[in-house]
């Protein structure tokens, strides 16, 4: 049987870059006119509307909890409870996630909490057998 | 322009009725609505027809295959949750630009049970549990969660809306559910999205609503004013840019947008609305729209609630049809079934939940991706 384990991860989402020989990060386009930043690539700014100044940019692997939710059902085989968590990153730009290594209890989140971002495996393959690169948040201690 | 006048509307009990098929379900609804204001097919001058789950397959013509082939236009109508209030409201559009003076106007929907939402995603895998929940009751509960943050809204509160909607549907035997369910046991359902309890989530049902709307000279031409509501407004919107839109979808500023709108064309103000029916879909929702149709001021919401201000009886009852939370949610007929609501309760005819006095109704939905609309309804008898 072919060896397949040394094969590179795939990212999960588009916007989740794995450099060569670098540390993944997430990208995003921020908006020349109006400074406005989006998750992934966009022609156009849909805060103002200009056309052609969007840049790429490297998002902050560090940010601040905004809004959570502990889910405790969903499909099956999707392991419960998990806390579905949005943040805003520093220096600009929003994402949702998996907020992990914590209690998915409400009481023990708090709003505002500074998180990490961290690149771990996905821990689901696609029908081909490939691995894929997620990114998660973490209690920032 | 010409006035728009509701004439005849109606809906079926709502339910599972996996037997039967979107086009019986919206035809069942359609002779009902043409009976109600005692016209029949071959006075309807168009037919817009609001469906979902079938939005490919020609459901309005489906419908007529059903109750008579007269050959008028036929628009098929899908705007997720708002697709009944879309399909309402190009019929209004279509009267008030002078195309035609009697219009049928369709919302239909036959679900299965389950979660709805967390699809779509990842180049190869589902992301859905895996970079946070697309699921509609984890939406819901980012939209209470940020409602908690910025004001300190509790679980109970969220709960409450749902005690409130369980029992008003007591009163309708239109609803899903008619069944009391005390605060105790929403808090102590099963947790789906914290803090969106089981029973704070909408029932998934079959059902279907339709209405006849006619012109001001129709109406008198017709003799139907007695028992006609006048359609004082209908705006609708997309969702304008904020910040976190695209992550966390934001129904707070497509619904203020909306209202804006709404409150203007109408000529009044929140303070003189009688009866709403607000898009309850998470008992989490129905709180921040209350501050965003301007029924409180930001911050209140949760008060709101606390006081019984938005009970029967209270100071501008929501959801006195149970709402989506157990009249039960079939997404295309939503729309025009909060339509027929209204109409009821302004006609005088809503029996024992009738808001006494009632002359201003107003009608709210969302879809997620996002479209709102809201129509408000004026006694006019």
């Amino acid at each position: 049987m072919p060896e397949t384990e040394t094969a590179k991860p795939l990212p999960v989402v588009p916007f989740l870059k794995i450099p060569e020989g670098g540390e993944p990060y997430l990208e995003g386009y921020k908006c020349g006119h109006c400074g406005e930043i989006f998750l992934g690539q966009r022609l156009v700014c849909a805060a103002c509307g200009t056309r052609g100044q969007m840049q790429a940019v490297k998002l902050a692997d560090k940010g601040k909890l905004y809004n959570f939710t502990v889910v405790h059902r969903n499909f099956p085989g999707v392991p419960v409870p998990f806390i579905s968590a949005i943040v805003d990153l520093d220096g600009g730009g929003t994402v949702k996630g998996n907020l992990v290594d914590m209690v998915p209890s409400p009481e023990a989140i708090k709003f505002d909490m500074p998180v990490n971002v961290v690149f771990r495996d996905a821990g689901r393959k696609d029908k081909d057998g490939n691995s894929y690169l997620a990114y998660f948040f973490t209690p920032a201690t | 322009m010409t006035e728009v006048y509701v004439v005849g509307v109606d809906m079926i009990k709502f339910g599972r009725f996996p037997d039967r098929t979107v086009p019986s379900l919206g035809a069942e609804a359609a002779l009902m609505a043409l009976d109600d204001a005692g016209l029949t097919l071959k006075d309807m001058q168009a037919l817009y027809c609001g469906n979902l789950g079938e939005a490919g397959a020609m459901v309005g013509q489906r419908v007529l295959r059903e109750i008579g082939q007269t050959g008028i236009p036929v628009v098929n109508v899908a705007n997720a949750c708002a697709t009944g209030a879309t399909a309402f409201r190009e019929g209004f559009a279509a009267i008030k630009a002078g195309m035609y003076d009697v219009v049928l106007c369709v919302g239909v929907e036959q679900m299965g049970k389950g979660l709805l939402g967390g699809g779509g995603g990842g180049a190869g895998i589902p992301i859905e549990g895996l970079l946070g929940s697309g699921t509609m009751p984890s939406v819901f509960a980012h939209v209470g969660m940020e409602h908690t943050r910025k004001y300190g809204t509790t679980f109970e509160q969220f709960a409450k809306v749902s005690v409130k909607n369980h029992h008003h549907s007591t009163l309708n035997p239109k609803a899903m559910y008619q069944i009391e369910t005390p605060l105790q046991e929403v808090m102590g359902a099963e947790m789906i999205s914290y803090p969106n309890t089981k029973l704070m989530c909408s029932v998934n049902v079959d059902g279907s609503a339709a209405a006849v709307l006619v012109s001001e000279s129709a109406a008198k031409r017709l003799g139907l004013m007695s028992r006609a509501v006048r359609v004082r407004a209908s705006a609708m919107t997309s969702d304008p840019y904020t910040p976190r839109n695209l992550v966390m979808p934001d129904f707070n500023a497509v619904t203020r947008l909306a209202a804006k709108d709404a409150y203007e064309q109408a000529g009044l103000g929140p303070e003189d609305v009688n009866l709403v029916e607000l898009h309850d879909c998470f008992a989490t929702a129905e709180i921040v729209h209350y501050e965003n149709l301007g029924l409180c001021a930001d911050g209140e919401g949760g008060r709101l609630i606390d006081t019984g201000e938005t009970a029967l009886g209270g100071r501008v009852p929501v959801n006195v049809s149970g709402g989506l939370l157990s009249k039960g949610h079939p997404l295309g007929a939503t729309g025009i079934a909060n339509i027929y609501e209204v109409t009821t309760h302004l006609r005088g005819e809503a029996g024992k939940r009738q808001v006494e006095g009632a002359k201003i109704g107003l009608t709210h939905v969302v879809g997620m991706g996002s479209a709102c609309a809201i129509h408000v309804l004026e006694k006019v008898n």
